[in-house]
């Protein structure tokens, strides 16, 4: 069922074809590299390593300097990596270009690399190591390396006859066969394993291989056999003799996704098997040193002078190729030859399809064919053919045709000659468009790139844009053209993106050395939380700060001025601040919280008395103990006069005597003082009776009359000392009436002292004093007396009729005189 | 997505994808996991990196920074697209007044997003909890969902050591270096004592550097994780969206921290994903236009979905434009009940003596309650009037039953009677909170307060004043009452005159410390109380200039002097926008003629007559000296979505949000609610907390640590 499409007549020139070559090619039609020379061990020549793409087109080629490689493989991002003996793993890119380098561990290097494999799984690129002393380390992911070492296999004495990577629960495990015996190791454990099935005549497992999904594992014996069957060794699949008992080159899975039929292929040199589900197996002849590459869907084959695909031949292709097929897709094709021809058997044809009902089931066959057929004209015949179908069915979805068409275009353009990457359609599917073009991008394929994304309609900020900019970073490393010429072509091209990141362009130039063509690059940025970063990595600090203030992100004023305050000296520090008020703003107020002293120098560089002052007040009355008080009132009082604040610092100096004299008091009195208000002193003073002292603050601190009449008066009234009080109004004149002496009487419920104070109260508020009494005639006859109309009425209004009748009657009549004038 | 999100699939799910989806090679393989796992193949998303769904895996080290620095915005917004299309009201039937969008929407994105953040810690754990964040957070999960999700005792952040025996610590605080400081300083002790447990700091509106400075310089950055609760706005009502943030005003005015601005630019953008673009966009003052501009960077940085606008106009407004209205005393109900009883998060404590039982209630205040919604709005004079109707009214319902048949009445009992009962303790509780008022606010002393006011308002009688003020010092009635009538006075008059502001300034400090200081100096920066340059105002200056230039001169001279210092030039503002209605004049409260009525009539505030005017004229032209007395920094813009612009007049081209930067009180709401009446649209007011004098005074004293 196989059948096998030449890809490409190998563009590359070698003279000794794969012989002595180490060889490894990246699968999804990926690169090729070839380390020439690598089995001659001669310490004269060195090796070469040479890079080619799929169609043998020459990417890269230098000698290799470096230790002894055991192994080569290509990551999931094409970078090429390097094994060597020691277990140090190289990292070059597709062009050639060192990346970095990665140790496998001290036992690794100590014991030395004995095998190696190279495998991917969802969580990245791995890599597999057997050492010389029989053990296996494994990292998952390259790019996050975690080392394991798997447990010892028991009874393992020399290498073990084959081994392979699974991924199994989300874990990479490795399948060891020791002789006839078989094992899984995994992070904790060793456990034997037996194939269900597995013909007892053979003594010893020489290869296995795992297909592309880690679903299927296929293991070939001594015995010849090859055994199949599912990965977890839970279903035997079949088993077939294949009559050759040498160990072969190479084993690989050809399976399509789906299929029913498991079939692998083996490798011998100069011949090639494939063994399916039947006894019969299917030779090849190779006529050259030949590769096998596992794909998705089949293998490929690399010769000295060929590149071929083996895969099953899809069912679609089947039912429309078959010699005399009678499948709906296989009649539409004829149908439509026939009409071409202007036939009437393309009615005939079509009539048959459709009393079947199986048009739409025809179309879809076509359709599906032209996807998995490589010949752009049979693609196109099926194709016209489908659509030919299509035009007598009403309401057939158009989209898989659509986007059929579309896909084919994409892949015939990638799969030319001169950018060699031979994808099927079920691996572009697989891969999806945003992996293809990346791939594009690795190879600097960027107008290819940018037409598939226009052409897809990629979204922009998915498609155009991220092109765009891979192709910038790559410009902006070009040594030979001068900074204003870079950044014009960028920013040129650039220019209408939707979704472009200068800044990492910007990162990108800086890293290769280019500070000036990054600092222009970032002009383009707009977002400033992008610009920062990287000014700051540059060491552009005050351009930095100030970018971020423009932004108006405080938050990233702050990474700058925190940044700056580990970088520079203090005094640097405090003249870059100043010239920038929002970051000097915002760096007190991160000194409120955690740096006090910092926040005096700050003021202290600024000549800030004014602040000073403020700063010792607060300080002053967090602290406990007086004599630190005074002492930093002292210190506030200083500022203030520096700055010229004659009130605050007489303020002050008053709060320093007022602070001794609590104290004193509090000594000698044993009443709690300290930190009082005037006010609130001069209060406790004369509610414990301390009348002198209050009397002494009064003169000593030229408390207003008033205030210290109304503070007296409610004092005394509370203590209800209503002696005291009595001799208090009549010491001197009341400087706030003596209406307040009334209410306040009132308030403490006396009625009888607040009626000794109404007859001195002023003639405006005796009505107000009267009432407040409760003494209506009173009122009254103040009212009248003043002949005032809205005193009158206040009075009237809190007479009752009941009562008060005969007052009620004078008031109207006097309110009415009032009125009349 | 992430509202059906089920616990069980999540963690997988989770697991896998942040393992760094690394090869679509091994795609297959993958799906097969995840159709195991999920059901069925659903695409890949992750909750916390939504973007990496579409970016390539083989361009990831790139990519990341990227990704970054946008997940934690784009993480709401995302969710937002799947729920909207669920949730979304429909407004087409053509009203009066315009349907409100629906804002639980945003509780329920606040909600899922906070759930998510605690599964990130599974198992059992305490929750710490800023005290400010308490009641917001109870608006969106009370206890019992967050016990569900695994939360074991809740704690309040109090800055002391803690006893808990858990082993899985989350904290959940605003991004305050304080609570930062002392998590490190818990996460140290632990240390200390030899005892392991995992810490989780959530950070909600978002995390600043500052902080987690702070947990790198205290060394305990690697112990503790960190993310962001995008919980920007706590819907109050119907019409109130507030972002909880208090301490906005002081930041941002006073310490010149502008680090909430991009908070409320966020908050924008969100309402905008949520609920559509504007056409068009008004603003005023320094921080207004910055909130704009963090805004437009936020909307350009997202992708654009053009949706349909629920709301037409937007308004930006700074607190420092109009400092008088929220130093004025509040006379409608809901303003009153605020300064008395101090409403916090839309519900109120009613003390012993408005329940007349011996215990204190909560009530939630808002446009649920029958009652409240009828008179929250309503002048404080009338409210007594309508609440004794009211209860008259009750009792003829009462009163229904009497002559009622069994049917009657099992129907009355099944339909009615809850109702009833309901308003009748609803109506008890604004009866005695009324009388509560009254004791309190038809006393002399306020009456005259709000006789003082009105002549500073007025600009009459500036001596009688300054005297009642002196008293009100001298007798110690209220500190921070004094403290309001002293910025009253020095906002309206430009200024206090030499002598007058130390003499006060002194007497001040001997009523109530010296420490107050600092307040003074705080206050003075603010330009809410200051002294007088010169012996002159100057608006008299500039009117004596003015006789002898012409009026361009006079502009730039303003400028000129404007920027010398910071003058509010109330008196001309006032004149100019007829602020202060002539004197004389009967206002009658029960039949509001204009805004004024909030302030019985009084004073039309400052912040919502400039909304009007804008409104009116479509932007700012024929302001311009009115502009320029407010230190300019006006702006209109109009919005992208043009396509907006020419479709009809719908419902929601009658829709103005209000953003107040730095609070907004209920009266300036009231008043709003008030002008929305009168023009047939409807205010949404988004504000950054609610404030009112006390509050706002008091974030400007300076005892705090």
């Amino acid at each position: 069922y196989d059948f096998s499409i030449e890809l490409y007549e190998m563009g590359w020139n070698l003279k000794d074809g794969l012989r002595e070559c180490l060889v490894a090619a990246a699968p999804y039609g990926g690169p090729i590299a070839l380390l020439k020379g690598h089995y001659r061990r001669s310490p004269s020549a060195r090796p070469q390593l040479e890079i080619y793409s799929s169609s043998g087109l020459p990417l890269a080629s230098f000698p290799w300097k470096s230790g002894v490689v055991k192994q080569l493989g290509w990551t999931v991002s094409d970078d090429l990596l390097c094994v060597q003996e020691d277990g140090t793993v190289l990292v070059y890119d597709l062009w050639g270009g060192f990346k970095r380098h990665f140790s496998m561990g001290n036992e690794v290097s100590q014991s030395q690399v004995l095998e190696t494999k190279i495998f991917h799984s969802p969580y990245g690129t791995g890599v597999a190591i057997l050492t010389g002393a029989l053990r296996f380390t494994l990292a998952t992911n390259i790019d996050d390396i975690k080392l394991r070492r798997l447990p010892e296999v028991p009874g393992l004495q020399e290498a073990p006859s084959c081994w392979a990577v699974l991924t199994q629960d989300r874990q990479s495990k490795v399948l060891v066969a020791n002789g006839s015996q078989l094992f899984i190791l995994d992070n904790t454990a060793c456990t034997p394993v037996t194939p269900p099935g597995l013909s007892p005549q053979a003594s010893s497992i020489v290869h296995m291989c795992v297909s592309f999904s880690y679903k299927y594992l296929a293991l070939l014996t001594d015995s010849g056999h090859v055994w199949m069957g599912t990965s977890n060794l839970k279903e035997k699949l079949s088993e077939v003799d294949t009559k050759i008992k040498t160990p072969p080159k190479q084993m690989a899975w050809c399976r399509r996704p789906k299929s029913q039929q498991p079939s692998a292929v083996v490798m011998w040199d100069g011949l090639l098997i494939v063994v399916g589900e039947c006894k019969e197996t299917i030779q090849y002849h190779l006529d050259d040193d030949s590769v096998l590459v596992p794909e998705l869907d089949g293998v490929r084959i690399i010769s000295g002078t060929h590149h071929e695909l083996l895969q099953e031949v899809p069912g679609a292709c089947e039912e429309i190729f078959k010699i005399a097929s009678m499948a709906p897709g296989a009649l539409l094709l004829e149908a439509h030859k026939e009409y071409e021809k202007e036939s009437q058997k393309a009615d005939e044809y079509l009539r048959e399809i459709k009393e079947q009902s199986l048009l739409s089931e025809a179309v879809r066959q076509c359709v599906e064919a032209a996807g998995h057929e490589h010949e752009p004209e049979t693609q196109k015949t099926l194709l016209r053919a489908a659509s030919f179908g299509k035009c007598f069915l009403s309401n057939f979805p158009p989209e898989q045709f659509v986007s059929m068409c579309r896909d084919l275009r994409v892949l015939n353009a990638v799969r030319d000659y001169t950018v060699g990457i031979p994808l099927t359609h079920t691996q572009f599917k697989q891969m999806t468009v945003q992996v293809l073009i990346d791939r594009l991008v690795y190879r600097k394929l960027y107008p290819l790139a940018i037409e598939v994304c226009r052409y897809l309609k990629t979204p922009e900020y998915q498609g155009v844009s991220r092109v765009l900019k891979h192709w910038a970073c790559y410009k902006v490393q070009q040594k030979e053209e001068s900074d204003e010429v870079i950044a014009k072509a960028v920013s040129v091209k650039l220019a209408d993106a939707a979704g472009i990141s200068y800044s990492e362009i910007a990162t990108k130039a800086y890293e290769s050395g280019r500070t000036e063509l990054a600092i222009k690059l970032l002009e383009f940025e707009p977002r400033s939380g992008e610009q920062v970063p990287l000014l700051l990595k540059m060491k552009k600090s005050p351009l930095a700060l100030s970018k971020a203030i423009e932004s108006g992100d405080t938050d990233l004023v702050y990474t700058v001025v925190m940044y700056l305050k580990n970088e520079l000296n203090r005094g640097d520090f405090f003249m870059m601040l100043r010239n920038q008020p929002v970051a000097l703003s915002l760096y007190k107020q991160f000194c409120k919280h955690q740096e006090q002293d910092t926040l005096k120098d700050l003021f202290n560089q600024d000549d800030d008395h004014e602040e000073l002052g403020n700063f010792y007040v607060k300080a002053s009355y967090k602290d406990q103990r007086l004599e630190a008080r005074v002492a930093l009132l002292q210190s506030a009082v200083d500022e203030y006069y520096k700055a010229k604040n004659d009130f605050s610092a007489k303020t002050t100096e008053d709060e320093m005597r007022l602070l001794r004299f609590q104290r004193k008091l509090e000594e000698e009195k044993g009443e709690q003082l300290v930190g009082f208000s005037l006010h609130d002193t001069m209060t406790t003073l004369l509610s414990v009776g301390l009348h002198k002292h209050a009397e002494q603050l009064y003169k000593d601190f030229r408390v207003p009359d008033k205030r210290f009449w109304w503070l007296k008066l409610k004092a005394l009234a509370e203590k209800e000392d209503w002696e005291e009080l009595e001799k208090f109004g009549k010491t001197k004149k009341s400087p706030v009436g003596y209406l307040p002496f009334v209410e306040v009487c009132i308030k403490h419920h006396n009625k009888y002292e607040a009626k000794k104070y109404v007859s001195k109260v002023t003639p405006e508020q005796k009505v107000k004093a009267h009432l407040a009494v409760g003494d209506m005639e009173g009122a009254a006859e103040a009212a009248i007396e003043r002949r005032n109309e809205s005193e009158i009425s206040t009075v009237l209004s809190r007479c009752s009729a009941t009562t008060d009748h005969l007052l009620m009657e004078r008031l109207n009549r006097a309110k009415a005189t009032a009125v009349k004038k | 997505m992430l509202i059906s999100y089920q616990k069980k699939n999540k963690k997988k799910h989770h697991h896998l994808i942040s393992s760094q989806l690394h090869s679509s090679l091994q795609k297959e393989l993958l799906q097969f996991l995840l159709e195991c796992c999920v059901g069925a193949a659903e695409p890949f998303y992750h909750p916390r990196r939504p973007h990496e769904v579409f970016l390539n895996p083989f361009c990831r080290p790139a990519c990341q920074h990227r990704c970054k620095t946008r997940s934690a915005s784009s993480q709401v917004y995302s969710a937002v697209q799947s729920v909207v299309g669920s949730l979304h009201m429909a407004h087409t039937e053509w009203k009066d007044a315009p349907g409100l969008p629906d804002f639980s929407l945003l509780k329920r994105l606040a909600r899922d997003q906070l759930i998510f953040l605690l599964e990130q810690l599974p198992g059992k754990k305490d929750l710490f909890i800023d005290a400010d964040l308490m009641s917001p957070l109870d608006r969106i999960a009370n206890v019992t969902i967050l016990k569900q999700h695994e939360v074991d005792k809740l704690y309040k952040v109090e800055l002391k050591p803690i006893v808990s025996s858990s082993d899985q610590l989350c904290f959940l605080i605003r991004p305050r270096i304080q609570t930062v400081k002392w998590i490190s300083d818990l996460v140290n002790a632990d240390k200390v004592a030899g005892r392991f447990r995992r810490y989780k700091i959530i950070f909600t509106p978002q995390k600043f550097y500052a902080c987690e400075t702070v947990l790198e310089e205290q060394g305990v950055y690697g112990d503790v994780t960190t993310d962001e609760w995008n919980f920007y706005i706590l819907p109050l009502d119907d019409d109130i969206l507030s972002l909880e943030l208090p301490e906005f005003f002081r930041d941002n005015f006073l310490e010149g921290d502008q680090r909430w601005v991009t908070t409320a630019g966020s908050a924008l953008r969100l309402l905008q994903s949520v609920y559509g673009s504007f056409s068009k966009v008004y603003g005023i003052g320094r921080c207004a236009k910055m909130v704009y501009e963090s805004w437009r960077e936020l909307m350009e940085d997202g992708e654009q979905r053009t949706r349909q606008p629920e709301f037409a106009k937007v308004f930006l407004v700074d607190r420092d434009v109009d400092f008088v209205t929220p130093l004025c005393s509040q006379v409608v109900y809901e303003g009153l009940v605020d300064d008395l009883f101090r409403i916090k998060c839309g519900s109120v404590e009613f003390g012993p003596d408005v329940t007349s039982s011996d215990k204190s209630i909560k009530v939630m205040l808002n446009s649920q309650d029958k009652v409240f919604s009828e008179i929250r709005n309503e002048h404080f004079s009338n409210v007594f009037g309508f609440l004794s109707q009211k209860a008259k009214n009750l009792q003829t319902a009462y009163d229904k039953r009497r002559g009622m048949d069994i049917q009657q009445m099992k129907a009355f009992v099944a339909d009615e009677l809850k109702g009833l009962k309901q308003e009748h303790r609803l109506l008890s509780l604004h009866i005695g909170a009324s009388e509560s008022m009254m004791k309190k606010k038809t006393k002399q002393d306020f009456q005259e307060l709000l006789k003082t006011e009105h002549s500073l308002l007025e600009g009459f009688e500036i001596r009688e004043c300054i005297t009642y003020i002196e008293e009100h010092i001298n007798r110690q009635v209220s500190m921070i009452d004094s403290l309001r009538l002293l910025c009253l006075l020095s906002i309206t008059e430009n200024g206090l005159l030499s002598k007058d502001y130390r003499s006060l300034k002194a007497q001040y400090l001997q009523s109530y410390g010296i420490e107050h200081l600092l307040t003074f100096a705080n206050l003075r920066q603010l330009g809410l109380l200051e002294e007088q340059q010169a012996g002159e105002t100057l608006t008299v200056m500039e009117s004596k200039v003015g006789k002898l230039v012409n009026d361009k001169t006079v502009g730039k001279l303003t400028d000129a002097f404007s920027s010398l210092a910071k003058k509010s030039n109330f008196r001309a503002l006032s004149k100019r926008l007829a602020l202060v209605p002539k004197s004389g004049e009967e206002y009658d409260l029960r039949v509001p003629r204009d805004m004024a009525y909030v302030f019985s009539g009084a004073y039309i505030p400052l912040s919502c007559k400039l909304i009007e005017q804008v409104l009116e004229r479509d932007g700012w032209t024929g302001m311009e000296e009115v502009t320029r007395m407010l230190n300019g920094q006006e702006f209109a813009v109009t919005g992208g979505s043009s396509s907006s612009e020419a479709r009809s007049k719908t419902d929601a081209q009658r829709i103005v949000l209000v953003m107040f930067l730095g609070g907004c009180t209920f009266s300036e709401i009231s008043a709003l609610r008030f002008l929305g009446k009168e023009r047939g649209c409807r205010f949404i007011v988004v504000t950054t907390a609610i404030t009112n004098s006390s509050r706002l005074l008091e974030a400007l004293l300076d005892n705090s640590a």
